[in-house]
């Protein structure tokens, strides 16, 4: 939370190009984009397919890097970073959650929520005491011991914001995180989101549901690789 | 502390894996435990040969020359006929003449049946000795005396028998002093060998050692006997057979360009030949293994790249948490040295068995250190050919990865 960009920001996105070669052809996903998010901001990025979304929530989760541009995660350029150095900010600065939940189907919730911190190189005991706190955040503090298939769809999603939120990262990157739920267990995520971002996280959701979206501060559209609109709600 | 909770969540990841696809796992590790069985049983047969020979090699004495009529591993049997007997008198000579001999005895042998009146025996080794047998062949004894210097030159029909003889003969009374019938002559039992158990599924127990003078009497008429003659120290072993040949020339009147008309024979022939056999079977038994241990390999390289595609989206999110390339690449070697090593347990399991069902046949020995090989070598294996897949895990893309559901 105390390195930010040269402007004061979280994340400070210059003039980001992504272009793709697919076979001989390119595809400009992203034609120099700037966005800056603030800490404690909620935000949503909304677009079609084929609006630069995926790739724009690719390079924020520093799982891709740009063509060209500069992109500062908490005060470090981390456009031109290294495969190794990009594992080490992930495991650092990002919480993923995915429409898909992508639990590891033969481990425990706990073990699940643990797995960040494995590779953060922390020692059991420390990684058991963290997983059960952020597991209690999400109230599944009495579900721990059970395996994904044991689990609701809800209840999943929750272990997954839970490992999410467990190595206390910077930005909390959420994929169409109720894409795969009914609509009354989406409102039980998303009110976890709320609870999360007033605890003072950053939350960026990626989103192609107002309902969603309406629950952030802020809403950023994308057409064709570029921002299309950018706007600010009263929540 | 990163490498060992990772080693501890990498083998239960393997280990669940297995157990998941049980067939495949089994099939997989087959060639690994057929390679690893092979090198294992090759390595104890050595070793146990290696044991036995060195412990049973003893019975032609240790430190000791034998001359004879017959050069052992000379194949001209023709010249050789034609070569004069070696007789008993020429062990008094080379006692008389050597400076280096500790002790000299003739030796003769025959097989004979050997009897009493509750049991008969056949084809027994039947040896003529002196009593400096004792020491040239280091003797051990159980019960009574060996052969005496009288025994020999009274010509007197004792003898002493080899423990399995004693075990066979005499079950209920004592064996000392009781009369046998060594092919058809009476003899009195005044000593048993001490046991000296079984070499490559011969008993070497059984054998009845009788004074020389009455084995050319009764069995050896020609008169044809070899010498036994010992050194002090092996060092010397090569001096005395220039001696003795040099004893042998002179009795036997040759001149400076007659070949010999002897043989100084010694353990080393044997041990040169042994070493041929048993370099031979380790040459095999390598080969064999190396290929088993190929097939397995590559068997396993195609398993773990089946695995490797199964689990693409783990991998996808293993990264997207932090994991590094080297940390994913741990992950599938270690799990591919998990399926080698357990082949390589099943491998020492089965090894076991068989040098266990072996050793009616050949002697075997299975130290501790084998069964660490064993696994060891397997996981090297699985280290090996896991390589490629895990690079190939590595080095995939997350976000290509997790597109995979």
């Amino acid at each position: 939370m105390s390195s930010l960009s040269p402007n004061g920001h979280l994340i400070e996105m210059r003039d980001l190009v992504k272009i793709y070669k697919v076979g001989s052809e390119q595809v400009h996903a992203l034609r120099g984009l700037d966005l800056a998010i603030g800490s404690n901001e909620y935000l949503a990025i909304m677009g079609p397919s084929g609006s630069g979304k995926s790739t724009l929530m690719n390079l924020i989760g520093c799982l891709d890097t740009p063509t060209s541009g500069d992109y500062y995660l908490a005060g470090e350029n981390v456009a031109r970073l290294s495969d190794g150095r990009l594992a080490e900010i992930r495991n650092q600065r990002i919480g993923f959650v995915f429409q898909t939940f992508n639990l590891l189907p033969r481990a425990t919730a706990l073990h699940n929520v643990e797995l960040p911190l494995i590779y953060a190189g922390l020692k059991a005991s420390v990684r058991h005491r963290r997983a059960k706190e952020a597991l209690a955040v999400v109230g599944l503090d009495d579900r721990m011991h059970h395996r994904p298939n044991e689990l609701s769809g809800g209840q999943r999603q929750r272990v997954a914001i839970a490992r999410a939120i467990v190595t206390n990262p910077s930005i909390i990157l959420a994929d169409e995180p109720t894409g795969n739920l009914d609509t009354k267990t989406g409102a039980e995520i998303m009110k976890i989101f709320d609870q999360i971002y007033d605890a003072g996280n950053t939350i960026v959701l990626v989103t192609h549901e107002e309902d969603i979206a309406r629950h952030t501060g802020r809403i950023v559209r994308l057409r064709d690789g570029q921002i299309e609109s950018d706007e600010l709600r009263k929540a | 502390m990163r490498f060992v909770t990772d080693l501890g969540e990498g083998l239960r990841i393997a280990f669940r894996a297995l157990r998941a696809s049980r067939m495949r796992a089994v099939l997989t590790t087959l060639g690994i435990v057929i390679g690893v069985t092979t090198v294992l049983l090759m390595i104890t047969i050595i070793l146990g040969l290696n044991k036995a020979v060195a412990g049973q090699f003893s019975f032609l004495g240790t430190n000791t020359l034998y001359v004879s009529r017959w050069s052992w591993f000379d194949d001209n049997w023709r010249a050789m006929l034609k070569r004069p007997v070696v007789k008993v008198e020429m062990a008094d000579r080379i006692r008389e003449e050597s400076q280096l001999a500790v002790a000299v005895s003739p030796w003769g042998d025959t097989q004979r049946s050997v009897a009493n009146r509750s049991n008969r025996l056949t084809r027994v080794q039947v040896m003529g000795v002196s009593e400096d047998y004792l020491v040239t062949n280091s003797i051990k004894l159980d019960l009574g005396r060996f052969i005496s210097e009288d025994d020999v030159s009274h010509n007197r029909q004792v003898a002493v028998i080899g423990h399995g003889i004693s075990e066979k003969l005499f079950d209920r009374v004592g064996p000392l002093d009781q009369r046998i019938d060594v092919g058809g002559h009476k003899f009195r039992v005044v000593g048993v060998n001490a046991k000296m158990g079984r070499f490559f599924g011969r008993d070497m127990d059984d054998f009845v050692l009788i004074p020389i003078t009455a084995f050319t009497k009764r069995f050896a008429r020609t008169g044809d006997v070899d010498i036994v003659v010992k050194a002090a120290t092996a060092e010397q072993l090569g001096d005395l057979e220039w001696e003795l040949r040099g004893i042998m020339r002179r009795l036997r009147n040759l001149g400076p360009l007659d070949p010999d008309d002897f043989g100084i024979n010694s353990q080393s022939m044997i041990m040169n030949i042994y070493r041929q056999v048993t370099g031979s079977i380790y040459a095999g038994g390598i080969i064999i293994a190396f290929i088993s241990l190929l097939v397995g390999g590559i068997g396993i390289m195609n398993i773990m790249l089946v695995s490797v595609n199964e689990r693409t989206s783990e991998i996808g999110l293993r990264k997207a948490l932090g994991a590094r390339r080297w940390m994913v690449a741990w992950q599938f070697l270690l799990e591919s040295a998990a399926i080698c090593a357990l082949g390589g347990i099943i491998g020492v399991v089965l090894a076991f068995a068989g040098s266990k069902v072996m050793n009616n046949f050949i002697p075997t020995s299975m130290p501790l250190w084998v069964v660490g090989f064993g696994v060891g070598f397997a996981a090297m294996v699985g280290i090996f050919f896991g390589l490629y897949p895990s690079m190939k895990a590595a080095r995939l893309s997350p976000i290509e990865a997790l597109r995979q559901e």
